[in-house]
């Protein structure tokens, strides 16, 4: 459903611009929101996300029990005193989900906005600038993006490490190819325009003209891409930890749950049935919420 | 035409060179002299040292260096294994390789053959129960964690039902799991992408008029939908096989596939890092030449693309 089976619609009936600016950017800006909440599945995934955000910012406050302490018995299965559940040392497997969240969403908000920062720094230069400058960078993004991405971070955890920052940074500065790609070709189209065109002739500086005037036009594209990749990082450091090179046990972690929760698959499939559930919902949360923000920031980009 | 050829061929091998410096560069990174990374635990003589260090120039400049390692390498000498002492890492890697292919092979080629078609088919049908369906299913296989899945696949077929083997690569019922998991991660995004391809066709003028020439549907579809929407799919596949590479180490490791993926995994976990770099080289440069080879196979199916 996510893509495309929003309703169409959109631009239809809306009033025409006035020619008093700030009106004007007040009614888009009411057409944004009206086309964002025109997708139900969008929004319900903003709904989730933000709820995911105060579960993790009060967990101290939400989770019944400590996420690293034995509370109960070892392996047990859901009961009505522990709903998920104990792991397999007996702490209690819901209130390790809803610490594992604040892992999550750090890696994923933390390594995207990474991502962003340099994706679209190599991005805008290399599509403002061309030629020789495009060329180099170029190659650069070309070269990163022919690692298989787990490859990479499997090698570069194993030998920083193992800890929230590091993994944070090492997957910042992994994923940021697809938006130096983005940002490069959405710059070389802008830098042709009447508007940069005038502002140039005009006498701006390049980093006026890149600041002012081009990169506020690709942050609806770049918000976009960044939170339809939330969902991947996620998924990424989970993979990092339950192979055994993310952050580190006793921090809970939902891959480093499951990893746990693997050797148990027979007596106390609960263990791992939960994390996956967690990611899963998550993750989809993130897919959602970007296809709505697709529809509201970048209309075009619909198929 | 040969113009092009000629160029995206040395576009790929600057990317093949800085492929090779950052593979390199990576060693670099490893705790530890380079020495003792090449020699492990394995209890040497001074002489064999010596040996080691002439070999791989360790006693020169970092760019000596790659350069030594660079030469080594393209004559298909990657070094020894530090943990099985003395083993080639490229007979590690031969060994491996078969696996790590027959596993992919498949699971691509089913993923291609169920996806493609239900993605042409959601558009054709767009909005209709079938649409929705096939959107809903891809937009949670996208979601869902291909590790978890296999996990859940084990719990359900393996321990429950006891028809398939957990683990290992012996039979054919081995293949089952994680052939699945690979296809299903697979076919999640080819089936939104052909749908997106296909509605892309779907409203361009050519089939309009295809229609108004009283052409009846199926051969709309057939002869002017279907064929021109299969074009950017297979440039796509190229671009998905570093994805589909991510997905094997994971796949081979729970499934216990003595794969390339599993073979990166216990040598990153034994330090092992001759065996890494040569993985991380090999996977890299594949990806580069099937990039290449899909680039120069769209430019002769589609004529448009070469001249830009």
């Amino acid at each position: 459903m996510a893509m495309g089976l929003s309703q169409e619609g959109g631009l239809r009936g809306e009033a025409a611009s006035t020619p008093f600016d700030g009106h004007a950017r007040r009614t888009e800006r009411s057409r944004m929101v009206q086309r964002f909440l025109r997708y139900r599945p969008g929004v319900l995934g903003g709904i989730i996300v933000v709820s995911l955000i105060l579960i993790a910012i009060f967990a101290p406050l939400v989770a019944p029990y400590s996420p690293t302490e034995k509370v109960g018995v070892r392996a047990d299965p859901p009961t009505s005193e522990f709903w998920l559940g104990n792991d397999e040392i007996g702490r209690d497997v819901l209130s390790r989900l809803i610490y594992g969240a604040r892992v999550a969403l750090v890696v994923g908000i933390g390594a995207i906005a990474i991502a962003v920062t340099i994706g679209v720094l190599v991005g805008a230069a290399s599509g403002y600038f061309g030629g020789k400058v495009d060329t180099l960078l170029s190659r650069v993004v070309d070269t990163l993006m022919a690692f298989p991405l787990l490859a990479l971070l499997v090698t570069l955890s194993a030998l920083f490490s193992p800890s929230l920052r590091n993994v944070v940074i090492i997957i910042g500065v992994t994923v940021w190819a697809s938006y130096a790609r983005l940002v490069r070709a959405d710059v070389m189209s802008l830098r042709e325009r009447d508007f940069v065109i005038a502002a140039r002739s005009l006498g701006a500086r390049d980093s006026r003209i890149i600041g002012r005037h081009i990169l506020p036009n690709i942050v609806g594209p770049v918000i976009v891409l960044a939170s339809l990749d939330i969902g991947s990082i996620i998924i990424l450091e989970s993979a990092l930890s339950f192979l055994g090179l993310g952050v580190r046990p006793p921090t809970p972690s939902w891959g480093g749950m499951l990893s746990a929760g693997r050797s148990l698959l027979r007596s106390a499939p609960h263990i791992a049935v939960a994390p996956g559930i967690a990611i899963m919902v998550t993750v989809l949360a993130f897919n959602l919420l970007g296809d709505g923000l697709r529809d509201a920031l970048d209309p075009r980009q619909r198929d | 035409m040969l113009q092009y050829v000629a160029y995206r061929i040395l576009q790929g091998l600057v990317v093949i060179f800085l492929v090779s410096v950052t593979s390199f560069g990576i060693m670099q990174l490893a705790p530890g002299s380079p020495v003792d990374i090449l020699i492990g635990e394995a209890q040497v003589t001074q002489e064999q040292i010596d040996a080691i260090t002439a070999k791989w120039g360790l006693d020169k400049p970092w760019y000596e260096q790659y350069f030594t390692w660079l030469k080594n390498v393209t004559t298909g000498d990657f070094g020894r294994s530090v943990i099985r002492t003395g083993v080639p890492v490229r007979q590690m890697v031969m060994e491996a390789a078969p696996v790590t292919l027959k596993l992919n092979a498949l699971a691509l080629l089913i993923s291609v053959a169920i996806a493609v078609p239900v993605g042409v088919m959601a558009a054709i049908r767009r909005y209709s129960k079938f649409d929705y369906a096939s959107m809903v299913g891809s937009t949670i296989g996208i979601a869902m964690p291909n590790y978890w899945l296999g996990l859940m696949l084990i719990i359900v077929f393996s321990l429950k039902l006891g028809w398939l083997p957990p683990y290992g690569s012996g039979s054919w019922q081995a293949y089952v799991m994680p052939v699945t998991v690979l296809a299903i991660q697979e076919m999640a995004i080819l089936a939104r992408l052909s749908r997106g391809s296909t509605s892309e066709v779907l409203s361009q003028d050519y089939v309009t008029t295809a229609r108004a020439k009283g052409l009846r549907e199926n051969s709309v579809i057939r002869r002017h939908v279907v064929r021109n929407a299969l074009l950017p799919i297979v440039t796509i596949m190229g671009y998905r096989l570093a994805f589909l590479l991510s997905g094997t180490i994971v796949v081979e490791t729970i499934f216990a596939w003595p794969g390339i993926g599993q073979l990166l995994l216990t040598s990153i976990n034994r330090k092992d890092y001759q065996v890494v770099q040569a993985i991380v080289l090999l996977l890299a440069t594949i990806v580069v030449v099937a990039n290449i080879v899909t680039d120069l196979l769209y430019a002769y199916i589609d004529p448009r693309i070469r001249i830009r």
